[in-house]
């Protein structure tokens, strides 16, 4: 049975903001320990997606399966007693409590395992001189550092990364990533990221989408940039003609 | 005066207990319970059923009330307000109003309508007092009515800032799908929250049936002095829930100086100023500050003028 080995199946899933079919019907899986790199243009559906997996986004239709089991009618609470953990857009940290206090809120409501405070702190050195600090005060890279370790600190299977680099300083988005690549191997990661070479060095596989489709699915080291390229802005190969 | 102003400030103790509820049901579960003060009404109202018709003694009739507060608030979150709340705007108003009027008859019609005080049944207590140097008479029931309530608002400053709980409470209350994301229950936060809300109501009744009298229909009177102390301590802080209490209470106590009517008046006109004063802030924020708003005023005024 290949089953026990998916981590994430998405089937016929689709999501809609009112009249807007913001994922149309999308079938999707996603094995254990996967490191999956998810990228698209601005509304291309890439956060509505990974709302609608973390359970902040009811599904229009369709199902998901975590490790085979059917957690679609799961609110977000219960999805992360399941495994699933969300760092979103825009980081989301308790700006008046201190980075402790952030930290504790997710290691206490989430599930038991390795990741404790200590242990995050130990993935994101930068953390520690930090934790008395009210969350508000940090820098953007501070900020996400402590987003990720607080998803993580909930001891997930899959970890959802939203907008990873978005507002960061490149020395930043070089620390997280350091930080996010002595994760691979231990969880599945799907990682929404802007920059298409770090999206292409980080991941093992590439999922490109444009106005809630998946245009493109395979591993970067195979794909080449013209596809990447055509599928980010939706460009089809019957109208390539016309673009050309 | 001094003494008039010692007795606002005791009494400002009992008006933050009653507005620390409505706050909390305000800031954690963004619910305005309008029948806040006939829950405090209620609240006094089992105390005295329990003292007067089952013959219980005082404390046990106010340790067996609050839990049953506290359990009627978990309830109602659970049975009412939920639902409320996912009508919209408009539903949790009408809701609690009705809520209100049926609590308030319901009282009518299974304790009657005359004013009844838990305060013949502490003995000398309602009247014990201590006199302090320079002739001032200090009520020993306010004082302790007053100690209370810092013990109780301190307890749940303590139990919001330290404890697990706590903190989901705060956490929801600041983004509640990042707190979800985080694996905390807001409707189980919810439910604690009004539990706590409820039970405070309960103790703030209390203590207006020891010091004073109730009646079915007091609730809606309560209900104003709560919001009152809110507003002028500011939502979302227990120091400030306490701090606008006392200015209530100060401002009670010391009208009643001037005459017994201008009492509640004073207070009224006090939430009234500290409301035009928070409003007018905001007003002078948009524009850039206190200067620059007054000189766009003054520039109107004159463009206009020249018009005409």
């Amino acid at each position: 049975m290949t089953e026990a080995k998916v981590a994430l199946a998405l089937s016929g899933a689709e999501g809609r903001h009112g009249q807007l079919q913001a994922i149309k019907p999308l079938m999707l899986t996603i094995a254990e320990n996967e490191v999956v790199a998810l990228i698209g243009a601005n509304g291309a559906g890439k956060t509505t997606l990974m709302r609608m997996i973390a359970g902040l986004h009811p599904f229009a239709a369709g199902a998901l399966h975590l490790f085979g089991r059917d957690v679609t009618a799961m609110s977000a609470h219960e999805r992360v007693k399941a495994g699933i953990a969300l760092s979103p857009e825009g980081r989301r940290l308790f700006g008046d409590m201190t980075v402790r206090e952030n930290l504790m809120i997710a290691a206490e409501n989430g599930r038991r395992g390795d990741w404790t405070i200590a242990t995050a702190c130990d993935a994101f050195p930068q953390i520690t001189p930090l934790l008395d600090r009210p969350a508000g005060g940090l820098s953007g890279g501070q900020r996400q550092a402590v987003a990720i370790a607080r998803a993580l600190v909930v001891n997930p299977s899959v970890l959802l990364l939203d907008e990873v680099s978005l507002g960061l300083s490149p020395a930043a988005v070089d620390g997280v990533y350091q930080s996010l690549a002595a994760l691979r191997g231990k969880m599945t990661m799907v990682v929404v990221e802007q920059d298409l070479t770090r999206a292409m060095n980080f991941a093992g596989r590439l999922i490109c989408m444009a106005e809630g489709v998946l245009e493109l699915d395979g591993n970067p080291a195979v794909l080449t940039r013209e596809q990447i390229t055509n599928a980010y802005f939706g460009i089809h190969k019957t109208t390539e003609a016309s673009h050309a | 005066m001094l003494e008039a102003l010692i007795q606002g400030i005791l009494l400002g103790g009992y008006y933050a207990v009653l507005a620390a509820g409505l706050s909390l049901m305000f800031g954690v579960v963004r619910f305005i319970n309008l029948a806040h003060g006939d829950m405090a009404v209620l609240g006094a109202m089992i105390a005295l059923w329990l003292v007067q018709d089952v013959g219980l003694g005082v404390g046990l009739a106010i340790a067996l009330t609050l839990p049953a507060m506290a359990a009627l608030g978990w309830l109602m979150q659970r049975m009412i307000f939920e639902r409320a709340l996912r009508g919209g705007f408009l539903i949790p108003i009408l809701t609690t109003i009705g809520l209100g009027a049926a609590l308030q008859n319901g009282m009518f019609g299974l304790f009657g309508s005359e004013t009844k005080s838990l305060g013949a049944h502490i003995g000398g207590l309602s009247w014990a007092s201590w006199e302090l140097p320079g002739s001032i008479f200090l009520g020993q029931l306010p004082v302790y009515m007053f100690l209370t309530a810092i013990v109780v608002l301190g307890t749940l400053h303590v139990v919001l800032t330290r404890t697990p709980f706590g903190r989901a409470v705060r956490a929801t209350a600041t983004d509640a799908d990042a707190a979800a994301l985080c694996g905390i229950d807001a409707r189980r936060v919810h439910r604690g929250a009004a539990a706590i809300a409820v039970a405070l109501a309960g103790l703030a009744g209390i203590f207006l049936a020891l010091r004073a009298q109730v009646t079915p229909f007091a609730g809606p009177m309560l209900l104003i002095f709560a919001f009152e102390a809110v507003v002028i301590g500011g939502i979302g802080s227990l120091r400030g829930t306490l701090i606008g209490g006392i200015a209530l209470g100060v401002a009670q106590a010391l009208g009643g100086l001037i005459s017994p009517q201008f009492s509640i008046l004073a207070g009224h006109v006090v939430f009234l100023a500290v409301l035009a004063w928070r409003m007018s802030q905001s007003a002078a924020a948009e524009r850039g500050g206190w200067r620059s708003a007054w000189a766009a005023l003054t520039l109107k005024r004159q463009i206009t003028r020249g018009k005409s």
